[in-house]
């Protein structure tokens, strides 16, 4: 056991003890070390100033990602390399072509936003050759900009892809090689790491038995995974968590499988990590995911956790609920399998008894007579938490018939939970738009939904009925979702 | 700086009307643009958080600081009581807001406290312990529920009156009566706001305040702490943002910082949370509108009544000026025969409503499109039809007269609609749109060209003018300040552009400096669009008088006559010789000629008398229009902005690249007071959308997905401004009422064009959806 973590901060070796397990990277990297360029903007994931990039071995390849060091946790970046705006211009002062990019086509007007936009740009950069105009603006959603309307950071975006990465220029390219092999050397003797600071523990456990173990001595540990939801309670709640148990690292949580029967995510697998795996399987799983936080968030934040936590606004429990998906806890003393459904108990309460954690999610395949959708409705089309979230799984028998359909939403009740009166009404009719506009109204016994910020309780129910008109539409081969670029243009 | 003073070239870097870079785009990239919470905190710096109300309207019955006293690192605080001087922010004087509440809190989140400690954590902990004993008073958060308790106003309204609009309106064939909800606006400036307080000896302190107005920041710190004004510098050098967010309401965090580095001889900074800062600082105003409006077969306006209530706060702040100029532009770009208006600046238990970009002119220019639509629709034409219908005339047309009762005579908005509509293509387009809309059960089409006429100078009338003191230093180099801020839409660079242009010299070599009260006294807010106006004008005046003596020094020296002088770039021929700049000013140094000058300019012109409601309160105006092309999907009321063509009039630019981000940038910003962003009170007054995830601006995805922007490249400023230029701050964010408009379009056609589908704002698929169902419905 240490008691330090270890990590790379631009071109410097940093061993780090004792912080407490909810000081952030932000904090660190402007109050502790005075790396200024990276901004304080919301504090809650929402609005890019902090971008910095965490690079990282994923199977055995370096792997650089945004992320939001408002809400990372140190204890999170064991192992990790930090790549700050600092690290960008070569040390006689020329701009990187990120950043020759950004100026030339006016693309700061305050700045205060641009070193994010700079690093989500850069992020972009590094892993796609020949962006599209989706590609630049799905990179960018986690960053506000508040002075320019997006424009001219668009066409820098467009600009860059002119140059590509090369040793010649940029840092990242150039230490490739190298800051693997130090990160390899970073976890290759792996040993749990407790942090001790400001009174209170961070845990980083060895590998997934020492976590089990470690869970079943301290079952109220707080568990965080992508700290996307965890770094607000810190920054917006102050609560004081101690002890914390980081789980992003372990590699046992991190695979996602797709076979015949079906795709089993592992519960540290990210929202990024899964995309290419669902979006392939399941087109309109991909279109969700892609509406999920901004890129930073999607980098962090994990299929798992959005399921641990119970929110009732999470975006994959109701497709995952209406695909049949089923959640496997483990615990020091064993593991069991729920249906999905079933983990959440009311609101804020879910099926995790002590010393248990959510271990993978296993979504079972659609058959070929099925039809799968989901739609999220929120008032803002990207990064922006669902008014409701709406999914549809649907199997025909050879008649035409319902065989069986599974209707489930977000922020309808207090738990994601499915319309049970919809769904027996529909079952054996013949799917057609009678049927369907039969049905409707059933929607009001199954969801009593509330009114707040995000929509009113009129709007949730009129909507919610609307998204199975426009399913029905969808199935009868007629797609109605605004699309902000076709799929060729994607 | 340049040492290499003397190349021989035709053409210097930076001149007017050139589109040169931000001057801090390099340092905006690589993160290493000073802003305050960057600045390197001097030794034992102290951190500062607020103690806010939990009640709307309540009286304080007691204040237990106890435990907050007693927290780890909590070294004071501050309540009411301990402010040295004044405890009163009131930016117009009339004492209505005081920096810490003391027997009374108007709105949720108000301050009642300050925690001074040591760390900006600690500080934020222990404000979270206070116990306060309330009694609640009733209260209500929104215009109607202001209209229904008969709430006061906050300050006297105004009239605008011409002809005989009672009579009129009985007159005309037409008549009608309606009214439109208009939302308000976060801020969302990236950098929320911030002070850095270093106390001086004897009664000085210098205080770094994320400010648009530092001249203001001084006297409220002086006032709070009883002192000189002369005592008090306020320095800043570039914020994260303001758009109207940063012009009053930056007083409350400079004023605590200071009366705590003063009280205990540490610095103190202020930097608030962002949630604090949208729980604890003014917004858009909100506004209803109520028109009746009178006009004939053809669509053309008679005769109008309409009435501008606002949501303004629990006091006045700026809404005496905010919701005068919403009347000044109910007239949009509209003649109205007889028109009465009248403004209804109403107290509400919510935050201060401030100043924010267009300032009150949004609002008033919303509601009269939205007259103009319901006209439309109800003589079946294109809304289009009817703003050309109804348009300003040229000079001696008898349709030129403003409801304030002074002459439109620069009027070009005929051209700039003529010239967009053929380049959008619009006609073609909305043929196509009523036809796709007949073959689409779901999916709708709307496209709507809206005009923009926003009229340029404060209408409070000694606000329009500015100072400027420029040096010039044996070496050659010159440094420049004057009194307006940098908070991204470039001042610095054009005023330095000016600079420059002014003694033919590259731009490298103008220092620009950061604005403080110290150099430059008694300086407006950067504000109304008026920054390069104003401070351009005054450094050029400040210039203009060292290049006189420049002149004056050579025709001594060399003895040749004015004539004989010119000046090149980075060199002077004086007679057959050539001169670098640097040896001339080293000369004119050695022959004892000053080389500093101030520059002072003011507005020619204007003048405004409020109570009568007449005169000439607008140097110019300044002109734009937009066509915008929106896809709603009348399932879910979601929508997308499809393409947006916009030709917009800066006069002569002095900087293209800066004046296309300033229309780009106030468009976008505009779409989203107009569809996503929306503020929303809870029942206890408590406001919760206080941060982003709850709050949303307009993302890159959000933009325009066609977007073509362009400047009205023949326009001059008629007026002598800087250059001929324009100012061009405020007025592009009204373009985005196209967007609008093309939504309500869209929703019309559920019913067949012959409705008005009444769309309030902001549109949210929430209110789109709820519109559809209303036509539907019918």
């Amino acid at each position: 056991m240490t008691d330090a973590i270890r990590f790379i901060l631009n071109g410097e070796d940093v061993s780090l003890g004792g912080f407490g397990p909810t000081e952030t990277l932000l904090d660190y990297l402007r109050l502790k070390r005075r790396l200024t360029g990276t901004k304080e903007g919301c504090a809650e994931g929402d609005c890019g100033a902090c971008t910095v990039l965490v690079g990282r071995l994923v199977n055995g390849a370096l792997w650089y990602e945004t992320v939001n060091a408002c809400i990372r946790l140190l204890g999170s970046l064991h192992g990790t390399h930090v790549v700050t705006v600092e690290h960008l211009a070569a040390r006689d002062g020329t701009l990187h072509p990120v950043q020759q990019a950004m100026v030339d086509q006016h693309g700061s007007q305050c700045g205060f936003c641009t070193p994010g936009f700079v690093m989500s740009l850069y992020g972009l950069w590094l892993s796609t050759e020949a962006p599209s105009r989706a590609d630049i603006e799905s990179a960018l959603q986690g960053n506000l900009c508040r002075c320019t309307g997006y424009e001219p950071i668009v066409k820098a975006a467009e600009q860059v892809t002119q140059a590509r990465p090369s040793t010649l220029f940029d840092p990242l390219e150039r230490d490739r090689t190298e800051i693997a092999a130090r990160l390899w050397e970073l976890r290759s003797h792996p040993e749990t790491i407790v942090v001790t600071g400001d009174g209170a523990r961070s845990i980083i456990p060895a590998n997934l038995r020492d976590f089990a173990d470690f869970l079943a001595d301290e079952p109220k540990a707080t568990i965080v995974a992508g700290s996307t939801d965890v770094g607000l309670w810190v920054t917006k709640q102050m609560r004081r968590l101690d002890p914390v148990v980081f789980i992003n690292h372990l590699p046992e949580l991190q695979t996602i499988t797709a076979d015949d029967k079906g795709i089993t995510i592992g519960a540290g697998v990210t929202y990024t990590q899964a995309f290419d795996v669902l979006a392939l399987e399941l087109p309109s799983l991909g279109n969700l995911i892609d509406r999920i936080g901004g890129g930073q968030v999607r980098n962090m934040g994990t299929i798992g956790g959005n399921i641990a936590n119970g929110s009732p606004i999470g975006d994959m429990p109701p497709p995952l609920i209406a695909l049949g998906a089923e959640l496997t806890l483990r615990s020091h003393s064993g593991k069991r399998t729920i249906a999905l459904e079933d983990y959440f108990l009311a609101y804020g309460k879910q099926d995790r008894i002590a010393g248990e954690f959510v271990e993978k999610v296993f979504v079972p395949r659609p058959t070929d007579m099925g039809y799968f959708a989901v739609y999220k409705i929120s008032k803002r089309r990207d990064e922006d938490i669902s008014a409701l979230c709406g999914a549809f799984h649907l199997e025909l028998d050879a008649e035409g018939r319902v065989d069986d359909i599974r209707i489930a939403f977000g922020g309808m009740a207090a738990t994601p939970k499915r319309a049970r009166h919809v769904e027996k009404a529909l079952l054996d009719q013949v799917w057609s738009w009678g049927a369907v506009s039969a049905v409707r109204d059933l929607f009001d016994q199954d969801y009593k939904p509330l009114t707040d910020w995000r929509a009113s309780a009129e709007y949730r129910s009129l909507t919610a009925k609307n998204l199975l008109t426009r399913f029905f539409l969808e199935t009868a081969g007629a797609p109605q979702e605004l699309q902000r670029f076709e799929l060729e243009e994607a | 700086m340049d040492k290499s003073t003397f190349e021989p070239k035709n053409t210097i870097n930076g001149p007017m009307h050139a589109a040169l870079k931000h001057d801090s785009a390099h340092k905006h990239v690589t993160g290493t643009a000073e802003y305050i919470d960057d600045i390197r905190e001097p030794a034992d710096t102290l951190h500062a958080a607020l103690g806010m109300a939990d009640r709307a309207h309540a009286e304080i019955v007691s204040l237990d600081l106890d435990a907050v006293k007693v927290a780890p690192g909590v070294v004071w605080v501050i309540t009411g009581e301990d402010i040295p001087g004044f405890n009163d922010v009131a930016s117009t004087g009339q004492h209505d807001e005081p920096l810490l509440a003391t027997t009374k809190v108007e709105f949720h989140g108000q301050p009642i406290f300050a925690v001074i400690a040591q760390t900006r954590d600690q500080a934020r902990r222990a404000a979270r312990l206070a116990k306060v004993e309330y009694r609640d008073l009733p209260h209500w958060t929104d215009i109607a529920g202001a209209l229904e308790n008969g709430a006061p106003l906050v300050i006297q309204p105004m009239v605008l009156k011409r002809g005989e609009p009672e009579t009129e309106i009985d007159k005309a064939p037409f008549r009608l009566q309606g009214r439109m909800e208009i939302g308000g606006q976060e801020h969302f400036y990236l950098e929320s706001h911030i002070a850095l307080a270093i106390p001086g000896e004897d009664e000085d302190i210098t205080v770094w305040s994320s400010t648009q107005h530092p001249s203001e920041v001084q006297h409220m710190v002086a006032h709070v702490l009883g002192i000189a004004n002369h005592a008090v510098e306020v320095k800043t050098r570039r914020m994260g943002g303001g758009f109207g967010g940063k012009e009053t309401q930056s007083n409350q965090f400079a004023c605590l910082a200071a009366v705590a580095a003063k009280k205990l001889g540490r610095a103190v900074k202020f930097r608030p949370d962002r949630d604090e800062d949208m729980i604890a600082t003014g917004k858009r105003h909100d506004f209803l509108v109520d028109y009746d409006v009178a006009f004939d077969e053809e669509g053309r306006i008679h005769a109008l009544d309409a009435t501008y209530a606002a949501r303004c706060g629990y006091c006045a702040d700026l809404s005496g000026p905010v919701t005068d100029r919403a009347l000044f532009h109910a007239d949009s770009s509209y003649f109205y025969p007889h028109v009465n208006l009248t403004s209804m600046p109403l107290k509400t238990h919510t935050v201060s409503n401030t100043a924010f970009r267009g300032f009150g002119g949004p609002q008033g220019m919303l509601g009269a499109e939205r007259m103009i639509e319901e006209i439309a629709y109800a003589v079946g034409k294109d809304p289009l039809e009817i703003r050309k219908l109804n348009f300003y005339g040229q000079q001696g047309s008898g349709r030129t007269l403003t409801p304030y009762h002074q002459e439109v005579e620069d009027n070009v908005i005929a051209r700039v609609v003529e010239e967009l509509e053929a380049s959008s293509d619009y006609q073609a387009r909305r043929q196509a749109i009523l036809e796709f809309n007949e073959n689409s059960p779901v999916i709708r089409r709307g496209i709507a060209l809206t005009p923009v006429k926003f009229g340029i100078s404060f209408t409070m009338t000694a606000y329009n003018q500015a100072g400027a003191l420029v040096h010039i230093y044996q070496d050659g180099s010159i440094h420049l300040n004057h009194g307006g801020t940098e908070m991204g839409q470039g001042l610095y660079t054009k005023v330095a552009q000016v600079v420059a242009d002014t003694f033919n010299v590259d731009i490298e070599r103008v220092k620009i400096t950061a604005t403080t009260t110290g150099k430059v006294p008694n300086t407006s807010a950067t504000a109304a669009s008026s920054g390069t106006d104003l401070n351009g004008m005054a450094a050029y005046d400040a210039a203009r008088q060292i290049k006189d003596r420049l002149i004056d020094f050579a025709m001594r020296q060399w003895t040749v006559s004015r004539d004989d002088i010119e000046f090149l770039p980075n060199r002077v021929r004086v007679g057959t010789e050539i001169v670098p700049f640097d040896t001339l000013v080293r000369a004119a140094y050695y022959d004892r000629v000053q080389l500093s000058a101030t520059g002072f300019y003011k507005t020619p012109k204007i003048h405004w008398d409020r109570t009568a409601g007449r005169g000439t309160p607008f140097y110019y105006f300044a002109y734009g229009a937009a066509v915008s092309e929106v896809v709603i999907d009348t399932l879910t009321g979601e929508y997308m902005v499809e393409r947006t063509d916009i030709l917009h009039d800066v006069g002569k630019s002095l900087n293209p690249a800066i004046d296309i981000g300033q229309v780009e940038g106030g468009f976008v910003q505009g779409m989203g007071w107009l569809t996503t962003e929306e503020l929303w009170w809870d029942d206890k007054g408590r406001l919760r959308t206080h941060a982003p995830s709850t709050y949303k601006i307009p993302l890159a995805s959000d933009r325009p997905k066609v977007f073509n922007v362009k400047l009205a490249e023949w326009s001059e400023n008629a007026e002598p401004t800087i250059g001929r230029s324009k100012a061009v701050g405020e007025p592009p964010f009204m373009l985005a009422i196209s967007v609008l408009e093309a939504i309500s379009m869209a929703v019309a056609s559920i019913a067949d064009y012959r409705v008005c589908p009444k769309l309030d704002a902001p549109a949210t698929p929430e209110r789109v959806l709820m519109a559809v169902e209303r036509l539907k419905a019918m």
